[in-house]
């Protein structure tokens, strides 16, 4: 299980770029970036390799919370992400929200927000599945 | 009530004593009033005779003195001693019209600050107390009225005034401050600058609040009380009597005492100008029964309240004032319905998710007026997701209309964002151009 961020923002020029700019200066680096709007608001996540350090340096000048979610190694190829959609699926697990980057190795990471993270969690690992946890996410995914 | 806790006797003063106190008072005051320009022609017009007041019932036949003829015979035609026996003025700031100026004796600024060290005194503040007053100082009441009282209670008074936030902070850790006089929405704000600060508010030596100046829901006061670990006592008055010190509330916080040897005290219906009963709500209209500058006979306040029916179990025998529902100034008017701001601070401070500040914008979608509620969120319960956001702008939306039958916009906004006013809150932004 790791740990990305949501972070309460008004739509406004600006808004994202003063995110962005505390973590620049926090030195963490970000892996993926969702933003979902109401039109006058909206919720930004964030997944970053270092979460502790982003949520110190966004909770100065926001409203951020932290959320648990699935990292999951998948080999990057035709059928890599189908492979846990349909182990989840055959346990009827809903997946309310996905996103995914390759990483070195010819693999890439998948990150999944489900209801209930541990359950999901042991299901995927005993399918066989990669489920990585925070310190492994933080190495797979950290910057130069 | 023992006798010996409260500061004057005439506090507990049984009811037939009370009147026999107010009715003589009431004769002094419209035969103080008649010589003033503005009384004493009218008087002479309308055949009153001060004479002819035997009971407090009499002054039915005064007619009521709206804050107009105050504007009207700015500055001193209500003034009923020669100018050189005035020794103070408090002027209004004007926003809402032409100013008025109220000006006062020697005895007027002695019996005022007699006033405030009673409701001081009421709550607890004594001789080795730290009494930091952050209200504004110079024309405006609140500075001088609650200063010269705690003075002569012998509190270690500072006088701070207003703003700079983090100083404000930084005394009470100083100086011990254990009681603070504040403006509740800037209470709000100085919980901001604890949390920057890293200060915790209820580590503070603070003992009690006195809140006044603006009027506020019972929802605000609660988390008030909560965040800073104190009571918050409501104070009331307005410069034309005074200022405050009119009215106070007990520790027992069920209404406002009105000080009734001091102010006679009716409420009407703003429309007819009828009294309602007790427990009905109405305009207040004050009648001065010891000020001698510039006397007033049944002055429309604009203030709209209740008298609190039955005793009140502190023992004190003036009547109770409930807490101010707003003015009738303050009323806005969308899409043909009447609307006061407490309206929609209840509904929102009832809310755990609202945070600490909002305001109300009006503005015009074509030729429809608009109404925007503007909120912060409170960050605590932000758990991460839009569908919250929405479902909770949806459920602010719902409990709004049901109180003030129109659908407003909620646009929730993040905290800390809206302008805080070191004042009385800015809360109604009018930007429709008729």
């Amino acid at each position: 299980m790791i740990e990305q961020l949501a972070i309460f923002s008004e739509n406004k020029p600006g808004k994202l770029e003063r995110i962005t700019a505390a973590l620049s200066e926090a030195g963490v680096n970000s892996r993926a970036m969702h933003a979902a709007s109401l039109g006058d608001m909206g919720v930004v996540k964030i997944v970053v390799d270092r979460p502790e350090e982003a949520y110190e340096a966004l909770a100065g000048q926001g409203t951020v919370r932290k959320i648990p979610a699935l990292a999951v190694r998948v080999p990057d190829r035709p059928g890599g992400l189908h492979e846990v959609t349909a182990a989840l699926t055959r346990a009827s697990v809903n997946i309310e929200n996905a996103s995914g980057f390759p990483v070195s190795g010819g693999e890439a990471i998948l990150i999944l927000e489900v209801a209930d993270v541990p359950a999901a969690e042991r299901l995927l690992e005993e399918a066989g599945f990669g489920v990585l946890e925070a310190e492994e996410f933080s190495e797979a995914v950290g910057g130069p | 009530m023992a006798l010996e806790d409260l500061y004057d006797p005439t506090e507990a003063l049984n009811p037939e004593a009370l009147e026999r106190l107010q009715t003589d008072r009431l004769r002094w005051t419209v035969a103080q009033a008649a010589r003033s320009p503005h009384y004493g022609k009218l008087f002479a017009e309308r055949g009153l005779d001060p004479e002819s007041i035997r009971e407090l019932d009499d002054l039915r036949h005064f007619p009521l003195t709206e804050k107009q003829d105050l504007r009207d015979s700015y500055p001193f035609g209500f003034l009923a001693v020669p100018k050189d026996e005035v020794v103070r003025l408090h002027h209004s700031s004007g926003t809402t019209g032409t100013a008025t100026a109220v000006c006062h004796t020697a005895g007027d600024v002695e019996r005022w600050a007699d006033l405030v060290a009673r409701c001081l005194h009421m709550v607890g503040l004594r001789r080795g107390d730290v009494f930091q007053n952050m209200m504004s100082y110079g024309l405006f009441t609140g500075g001088l009225g609650l200063h010269y009282g705690a003075e002569k209670l012998g509190a270690f008074v500072i006088p701070m005034g207003a703003g700079n936030s983090r100083r404000q902070i930084e005394f009470m850790g100083i100086f011990g401050t254990t009681a603070m006089h504040i403006i509740p929405s800037y209470a709000m704000a100085l919980l901001g600058t604890c949390e920057e600060m890293g200060v915790e508010p209820r580590s503070l030596p603070l003992r009690f609040a006195v809140g006044g100046a603006e009027p506020y829901s019972e929802g605000t006061r609660t988390r008030l009380q909560e965040a800073w670990g104190i009571p918050f006592h409501n104070c009331y008055g307005l410069s034309e009597m005074c200022g405050p010190g009119v009215a106070f509330e007990c520790p027992v916080q069920q209404g406002l005492h009105l000080w009734e040897d001091a102010y006679l005290g009716e409420v009407i219906d703003p429309e007819t100008g009828d009294r309602v009963v007790d427990g009905e709500e109405g305009e207040l209209v004050l009648t001065s029964l010891t000020r001698e500058a510039m006397p007033l006979i049944r002055y429309r306040t604009r203030d709209l309240t209740s008298f609190t029916p039955g005793p009140c179990p502190c023992g004190r025998t003036h009547r109770r004032l409930s807490r101010i529902q707003g003015r009738t100034d303050d009323m806005f008017i969308v899409r043909g319905v009447n609307i006061f701001p407490l309206q929609i601070e209840r509904v929102l401070m009832s809310m755990p998710q609202v945070g600490r500040n909002y305001v109300i914008v009006l503005d015009r979608e074509g030729y429809a007026d608009r109404l925007t509620v503007r909120v912060e969120l409170n960050a605590d319960v932000f758990f991460g997701e839009l569908e919250q956001l929405q479902s909770l702008r949806e459920r602010m939306a719902d409990r709004l209309r049901r109180e003030i039958m129109v659908r407003p916009r909620i646009e929730l906004v993040e905290p800390g964002t809206i302008p805080r006013q070191e004042g009385k809150a800015v809360r109604v932004i009018d930007e429709r151009k008729d």
